[in-house]
């Protein structure tokens, strides 16, 4: 028995330290799943550049379950896996927990903050990008009505509304805006049924640009655009592509930017509370092939102006989760 | 007697269903390009080959254990209660409302009080189910999906609306205070010197499931009420012309079934996640279907099937862990598992059946 022991136990540590000698990194995608066209994918394609460029391999894991989180956390740092990154709030009550156990570890939690000395938080400021593509939408906005569809009903959603409202009212301050949320549980990241019931629904109240930020329900909302010919507006990755000449633009969070830069940093990965934002590169609103016919000069000349002045600190976008209010409705 | 010998069908049956399965499995594997022998040697060593392995599968089993029993009771009365998703969610709330009640000063006091809780809770949500059943004849397996679905709106309700503490964007509820918190495997072993994986979450309810598994088979083969649920089971008729009442068997027999339900709270809420979160069940109800069918409804084989299943969601894990296969296939091999040994039994059964006989005539 004590012979099985020791075999075991020398087998285990010669696997752990392989693991640590090659220090791969990890990533961690939350439920929906990494090929959810938006948040998920956006951490995939950052994997993936790394891996692309550097030629190294990496670890990753799509959750099936909650008792998952803890498990694949721990079995990856057990495995000598470094950095860990994962992508989503939910991981924050977990990694809470986690991370103290593994303090050889360095961890990173993408839009969540966890106060430890091995974890790097990464946050960002979506309600900057909001407001950039909320006066895009209000100046492409012929009847003077636009929309938001949310995903799940959280203070993180309303950051990016209120966000957006606030850049609408810059651009044209006799605008409607319709705001809906999908639901208020994570499955309303995942429901473009829904999503597109909702852009029908604001477009028979006169909306005619949608800004979806839904995650995967989003798919729904530019589909049921492109089909009812309004304009609407992704967020996350770059979703122009999806329907080229129908998607105003996308709200960008490089997601991508944040996973890639923690892996090319590795084991060194700096840790602590980092806000990203338009000043960073955080955010930004997209410019590409398929969408530069319907953006004019004066949208451009408009939101590189607000932008500047947001990098300067001239001009202030409210936050809703710093106090959970919104000052314009 | 043309029927088969009673270890044949307890025993090879299962076992027969097992390798069919794993071999079709094994194809999907080769199919995708893996490797099936390594895949199969990754599940065993990972959910049977340390501590950590063993921690995970039996915190699994002890899930199914749960919902196996309470479907193994229900069915004793030929009552397919369907429901015990629905029950073990109404279970989680109760245990939620017990732990967050009051401070509780040590977890023995905090635990026979989460199993009434969650027993209660989930007994009540299978009155209504039974009752109809019993009284206006509404068919148990309808009603009972039915309150699958009314359980998770209101578990939506009541954690996004209720309980869910200001400024937290999960739908979830603030954490047990300490004084809940159950001794894990880790930390009962410890007390006898025998070390066990720290990280995995297998918890002292899988001991109250081993209770309850004896108390099922004392209650099934050593009670009157038993006898009666049992009589009821194989013949209505008879049972009402031996003076049975069968309102109050069908409405005991899923009270009993929803209670076991609703303990299954106790090993998920209570002793992995430490909080009420959305969906914690996450099918293991279902699942207890297919445990107490492969078990035939017996409490020790519950216990083997339990295991089993265990094994297969811990390896099923590791598989996720360390290869590519994707999860998506992960699920097909855990379902085929299920489709052969509950909803593909008879094809495994008459064949064997015609062989037995066949050999019996042969002698004979």
């Amino acid at each position: 028995m004590s012979l099985i022991t020791k075999i075991l136990g020398t087998a285990a540590a010669v696997a752990i330290g392989a693991g640590a000698a090659l220090a791969e990194p990890a990533m961690i995608y939350d439920l929906g799943g990494k090929f959810d066209k938006s948040f998920n994918e956006a951490a995939f394609g950052g994997a993936e550049r790394w891996s692309e460029e550097t030629g190294g391999s990496y670890r990753e894991i799509e959750l099936q379950s909650e008792a998952q989180r803890e498990q694949a956390l721990r079995r990856f740092a057990e495995a000598g896996l470094n950095p860990i990154v994962m992508a989503g709030f939910a991981f924050g009550s977990v990694l809470e927990e986690v991370a103290p156990d593994y303090p050889d570890t360095k961890f990173q939690i993408i839009d969540m903050v966890v106060e430890a000395d091995n974890v790097r938080s990464l946050v960002f400021s979506e309600h900057e990008g909001s407001y950039l593509v909320g006066m895009m939408a209000a100046m492409a906005s012929e009847t003077g009505t636009v929309g938001f569809v949310g995903g799940m009903d959280i203070p993180l959603i309303r950051k990016f509304a209120c966000g957006y409202v606030q850049g609408v009212m810059a651009a044209n301050p006799d605008a409607t805006v319709i705001q809906n949320m999908t639901g208020t549980t994570p499955a309303a990241w995942n429901d473009p049924v829904k999503g597109g019931e909702l852009t029908r629904a604001q477009i028979s109240q006169g909306a005619d640009v949608i800004y979806a930020a839904a995650g995967g329900t989003g798919v729904g909302v530019l589909q049921t655009a492109a089909d009812e010919d309004i304009l609407s507006i992704g967020v996350d990755s770059n979703q122009n592509y999806l329907h080229p000449g129908q998607v105003l633009t996308s709200m960008v969070k490089r997601v991508d930017v944040a996973v890639y830069d923690a892996f090319k940093a590795g084991p060194d990965l700096e840790t602590g509370v980092f806000v990203l934002g338009l000043a960073e590169g955080g955010v930004d609103y997209a410019v590409d092939e398929h969408n530069e016919d319907l953006l004019t000069e004066e949208m451009i000349a408009a939101v590189e102006d607000a932008k500047a002045k947001i990098i300067a600190g001239e001009l202030v976008v409210h936050d809703y989760m710093s106090d959970n209010t919104c000052p314009v409705k | 007697m043309d029927k088969m010998p009673r270890w044949a069908d307890i025993v090879l049956i299962p076992v027969f269903s097992l390798v069919l399965a794993f071999l079709l499995s094994g194809l999907v594997i080769v199919a995708i390009g893996e490797d099936p022998v390594a895949a199969v040697k990754l599940m065993v060593t990972g959910a049977l080959g340390s501590t950590y392995g063993w921690g995970y599968t039996l915190y699994y089993a002890t899930n199914f254990l749960f919902t196996g029993l309470a479907f193994a009771v229900a069915n004793h009365a030929r009552l397919f209660n369907i429901g015990a998703e629905g029950q073990a969610t109404l279970g989680g709330l109760g245990v939620a409302f017990v732990c967050l009640a009051i401070p509780w000063p040590h977890w023995a006091l905090a635990l026979p009080a989460a199993i009434i809780g969650g027993a209660l809770f989930g007994a009540a949500w299978a009155f209504l189910p039974a009752w109809l059943q019993a009284k206006r004849g509404s068919h148990i397996v309808i009603t009972t999906i039915m309150f699958n679905f009314i359980g998770a709106s209101l578990l939506n309700y009541m954690l996004v609306n209720v309980m869910r503490p200001t400024g937290s964007m999960d739908p979830a509820t603030a954490r047990f205070p300490p004084g809940a918190h159950l001794p894990t495997l880790h930390d009962l072993l410890a007390v006898f010197g025998i070390p066990f994986s720290k990280a995995a979450p297998a918890n002292i309810s899988f001991l109250v499931a081993i209770a309850a598994c004896v108390l099922v088979w004392l209650l099934i083969w050593r009670t009157r009420l038993g006898y009666e649920i049992r009589a009821q089971g194989h013949s209505e008729p008879a049972a009402v012309y031996a003076g049975i009442r069968p309102v109050r068997i069908v409405v005991l027999a899923m009270l009993i079934s929803g209670a076991l339900a609703g303990c299954m709270a106790v090993n998920n809420v209570m002793g992995e996640a430490e909080r009420l979160v959305l969906n914690a069940v996450e099918g293991a109800g279902f699942i207890g279907i297919a445990v107490a069918l492969m078990g035939r409804s017996h409490p020790f084989g519950v216990f083997l099937a339990a295991i089993l299943f265990g094994f297969l969601y811990q390896g099923g894990a590791e598989l996720a862990l360390w290869t590519t296969i994707p999860r998506e296939l992960i699920v097909v091999i855990q379902a085929l598992v299920i489709l052969f040994t509950g909803a593909l039994d008879n094809m495994v059964r008459m064949p064997l059946e015609k062989l037995f006989l066949s050999m019996r005539k042969g002698r004979g």
